[in-house]
């Protein structure tokens, strides 16, 4: 009984930002005139997996202390790469998603070379890589176009036996075979221990060089699928800043939201994930309520808040003044 | 030195030949030889900057020696990293805790060697494993899924030792170990140790207090100044002669003579019924002018609780505090410390709640009294430097330049600066929180005359000390705590060290003095 007491507190605020998607989307689907039915679903789910394995690449190097600003330039990198090699005999398709992935996995191990083995703060370096990979990006397409394997992207953002939105069977199984291992390895775990308190983990003989460079590394991967993703959404690549930088940004508040701590230590993926999905239900909210989508700016800036002030609220509650800079 | 009092003449552990670290141009160590051998508990003793520390970090991989060989059962080893000694059966548990916040207990106690199942971490196994090794050191009330940052300072340190015990170690090193233990389990942890030994393990044991070495160690080794001055075994020297060896200089009496006083001083500093549920109930205590008021008892009654409490930390305090006479009810440090209330408070932390490390001694020390030192929009830097010279003398802070970071200086004249901080700001209540927790036998004693100093200025001070025998040497009074609770006020001839424990322990005082309760 305590431990599962114990569990749930350690993880309110994956807990809070579940609660509070589901209460958003269960207010649109009241308010959709057609309701919960399965191409609504689609589309949300296609929409709010797109940012949510964005929030997914963030979380890790928030999770180690560090932050990650080249994540949404990552996205759009390889969402220009696809849209030029992703295409044609079934082996070409499969040797050009290899090739995506395997772009996101170097463009995370240049960034995290440097922060672990130049010294470089992450803020810093990343913003650097993140200008260079969007230079790339920019190299690679110049003007918006393109093409991908119209087969797969239908596959991917359709239903599986037309009832579960694909890409939220996806997501599964991304969460399944990189956030669990990660979570239960060494290394996932140095990874929490590094952003805890470094010089401890330092001094508890945990390999710190390695857990914090896997974390960049699996991030490129995960910015990377996002990538890959966008591009089965619209069928072409465009280099544009404006889109990397919002999600980059958005990708940090869905972390927030999902409760971890942007000090690093606490948190995990899956909190991020109904982050991402509670950024996204606002835009679907003002859809069903007809409220001039350019107001979504606003609203997402209101729930921020509020998700964070849910998580600040312990402080009124502090009865140590000091206990507030712990 | 040859170590040729050694009762055990067995190959050694661990030996050292030639050892020397310079850092830049300060040498630390210098052309150390040092042996140790299982199945005896080894004391390192020194003042601060004596190379004990430099000496332990080379043991553990912390930093490489610039000279020098190190054999570990006659095979020459080089750790390059904390690791490295580990799997090599060397741990180290660090006055710094090596403890992650964020972590539960168990994720703690199996960081880097957690059980497995198909390569993941068994979570199942790892809680088991964590439950057994807190159960071994007395602390079966820790769950194994609690966070560390949820503890206090007491258990943590215990669940660091069991964290130690989990890598199974041949060669233990306890670096101030129990410097935040309670009694109790300060006891059990001498009770571990002496059965480790009696398993065979080689314990290296640094400690500032001269009863635990008389307590635990089988042997002593005495550095200063970089250098390895002598081993013998226990009881060959006296308490007095060890300290001899440690500051080489003769030993004079440690604590100032108290003044004897024909009346109560005026009242600076006035509680009455001090409150703050659950961990203060009706506190009422006076400090006078002139005086140094001790806070005794068990560590966790209540005691730091009462400082911060005072100096407008905590909300929700009940019941009144007068400063001259004047009711005050300050609300943060900065209500404290104005000239109205004039309260000082020395933190337990020093490297978290006393200094800005990176920041340099000068702006360290001018932070709490920078807003006397401002003329118009800007600092007068002349006045704040020729104040600063005359702090730095006043308590003889060893610094060369007194704008490189406060970081570079040794713990205890770290310390100082914290003292010189407060002292800048002229205030007559001084509150300190065990301000010399981890600091050399030279630097406490300049630490205890100043107090005297300041008190016969007419400051009127509280001061909280975990190590008893400074509540003995220092104070007029002695106030007991139990559970949030004065249970007894010692004065005069009372205040010895076994009527601190028997109180402490709420049992009754030697000789039939009575106590006011």
């Amino acid at each position: 009984m305590i431990e599962l007491r114990l569990w749930v507190v350690q993880r309110s605020g994956m807990f809070l930002a579940i609660a509070l998607f589901i209460l958003m989307f269960g207010i649109y689907i009241g308010n959709h005139p057609a309701g919960l039915t399965v191409n609504v679903a689609t589309t949300a789910a296609n929409k709010g997996v797109l940012l949510a394995l964005v929030a997914m690449a963030q979380t890790l190097p928030v999770l180690t202390g560090g932050l990650d600003l080249s994540v949404g330039m990552v996205f759009i990198l390889c969402n220009c790469l696809a849209s030029h090699i992703v295409i044609g005999s079934p082996l070409q398709v499969a040797l050009g998603i290899i090739a995506v992935l395997a772009t996101g996995l170097a463009a995370g191990a240049v960034s995290g070379t440097i922060i672990v083995y130049g010294r470089l703060q992450p803020i810093i370096t990343t913003l650097a890589t993140g200008a260079i990979f969007y230079g790339i990006a920019l190299l690679l397409r110049p003007v918006p176009g393109g093409e991908i394997d119209t087969n797969l992207a239908d596959f991917v953002t359709y239903q599986l036996f037309d009832t579960v939105p694909t890409t939220l069977v996806l997501l599964v199984l991304v969460t399944a075979a990189v956030w669990l291992p990660f979570r239960l390895s060494v290394t996932g775990r140095a990874c929490l221990a590094i952003g805890s308190a470094e010089g401890a983990a330092f001094m508890s003989g945990v390999a710190i060089a390695r857990a914090k460079l896997l974390a960049y590394v699996l991030s490129g991967f995960l910015a990377a699928l996002a990538g890959l993703l966008l591009t089965f959404i619209t069928f072409s690549g465009e280099a544009s800043a404006p889109a990397g930088g919002t999600y980059t940004l958005n990708s940090i508040a869905a972390v927030v939201i999902g409760g971890t701590s942007l000090f690093g230590g606490s948190g995990g993926v899956i909190g991020s994930i109904f982050g991402a999905f509670v950024l996204r239900t606002i835009e679907d909210l003002l859809f069903v309520f007809d409220l001039p989508p350019l107001w979504q700016p606003l609203f997402q800036g209101i729930v921020l808040l509020a998700a964070v002030s849910l998580g600040a609220g312990r402080v009124f509650r502090l009865r140590n003044r000091l206990e507030l800079f712990g | 030195m040859i170590d040729s009092p050694l009762p055990d003449d067995g190959a050694p552990l661990l030996r050292m030949r030639g050892i020397a670290k310079r850092y830049g141009g300060v040498t630390a160590l210098d052309g150390v030889d040092f042996a140790c051998r299982a199945g005896s508990i080894h004391a390192v003793l020194g003042e601060n900057g004596a190379g004990k520390s430099t000496l332990i970090k080379i043991i553990a991989g912390v930093v490489q020696p610039s000279a020098g060989e190190m054999f570990l059962a006659d095979h020459p080893v080089r750790f390059a990293t904390p690791a490295e000694a580990t799997r090599n059966g060397i741990v180290c548990i660090f006055q710094e805790l090596s403890l992650l916040p964020d972590l539960t207990v168990a994720d703690n106690i199996c960081i880097t060697d957690p059980p497995r199942r198909f390569g993941l971490i068994d979570g199942r196994a790892q809680r088991r494993r964590a439950a057994e090794l807190l159960a071994r050191v007395g602390c079966a009330d820790v769950h194994p899924m609690e966070l560390v940052k949820n503890l206090t300072l007491s258990r943590r340190q215990m669940v660091e030792i069991a964290k130690a015990l989990g890598r199974k170690p041949k060669l233990l090193i306890l670096d101030e170990a129990t410097s935040a233990l309670t009694a109790a389990d300060v006891a059990s942890v001498y009770a571990i140790l002496h059965r480790l030994r009696d398993d065979g393990l080689a314990i290296l044991y640094i400690s500032h207090r001269m009863h635990e070495i008389a307590e635990l160690a089988d042997l002593c080794s005495v550095f200063r100044n970089g250098r390895h001055i002598e081993t013998f075994a226990k009881g060959r020297h006296s308490d007095d002669e060890i300290v001899e060896l440690m500051i080489g200089r003769e030993y004079r009496h440690v604590f100032p003579p108290k003044p004897v006083r024909a009346a109560p001083p005026p009242p600076v500093l006035t509680l009455d019924r001090l409150s703050w549920a659950p961990r203060l109930h009706d506190i009422s205590l006076t400090v006078g002018s002139g005086e140094i008021v001790g806070l005794g008892g068990l560590d966790g009654q209540g005691q730091r609780e009462l400082l911060l409490a005072l100096f407008g930390v905590l909300r929700g305090v009940t019941g009144s505090i007068a400063v001259a006479g004047r009711p005050v009810r300050p609300t943060s440090p900065l209500q404290a410390k104005s000239p109205k209330i004039g309260m000082a408070l020395i933190p337990e932390d020093r490297k978290t709640e006393g200094l800005m490390l990176p920041m340099s001694v000068r702006d360290n020390i001018s932070l709490a009294s920078i807003a006397q030192l401002t003329r118009g929009l800007t600092v007068d830097r002349d006045a704040e430097t020729r104040r600063i010279d005359d702090m730095v003398r006043q308590l003889a802070i060893k610094v060369d330049d007194i704008d490189s970071p406060v970081a570079t200086l040794s713990g205890g004249n770290q310390q100082k600066v914290v003292i010189a901080k407060w002292l800048m700001t002229e205030a007559r209540i001084i509150l300190l929180n065990d301000p010399t927790r981890g600091i050399d036998v030279g630097t406490k004693q300049e630490m205890y005359q100043l107090l005297r100093e300041l008190a016969d200025a007419g400051a009127a001070i509280l001061l909280y000390s975990t190590d008893y025998d400074e509540l003995v040497g220092c104070c007029d009074r002695v106030a007991i705590l139990y559970q949030g609770r004065i249970l007894r006020e010692l004065r005069g001839t009372e205040i010895t060290e076994h009527n601190i424990v028997a109180s402490a322990l709420n049992l009754g005082l030697a000789g039939g003095t009575e106590a006011a309760a």
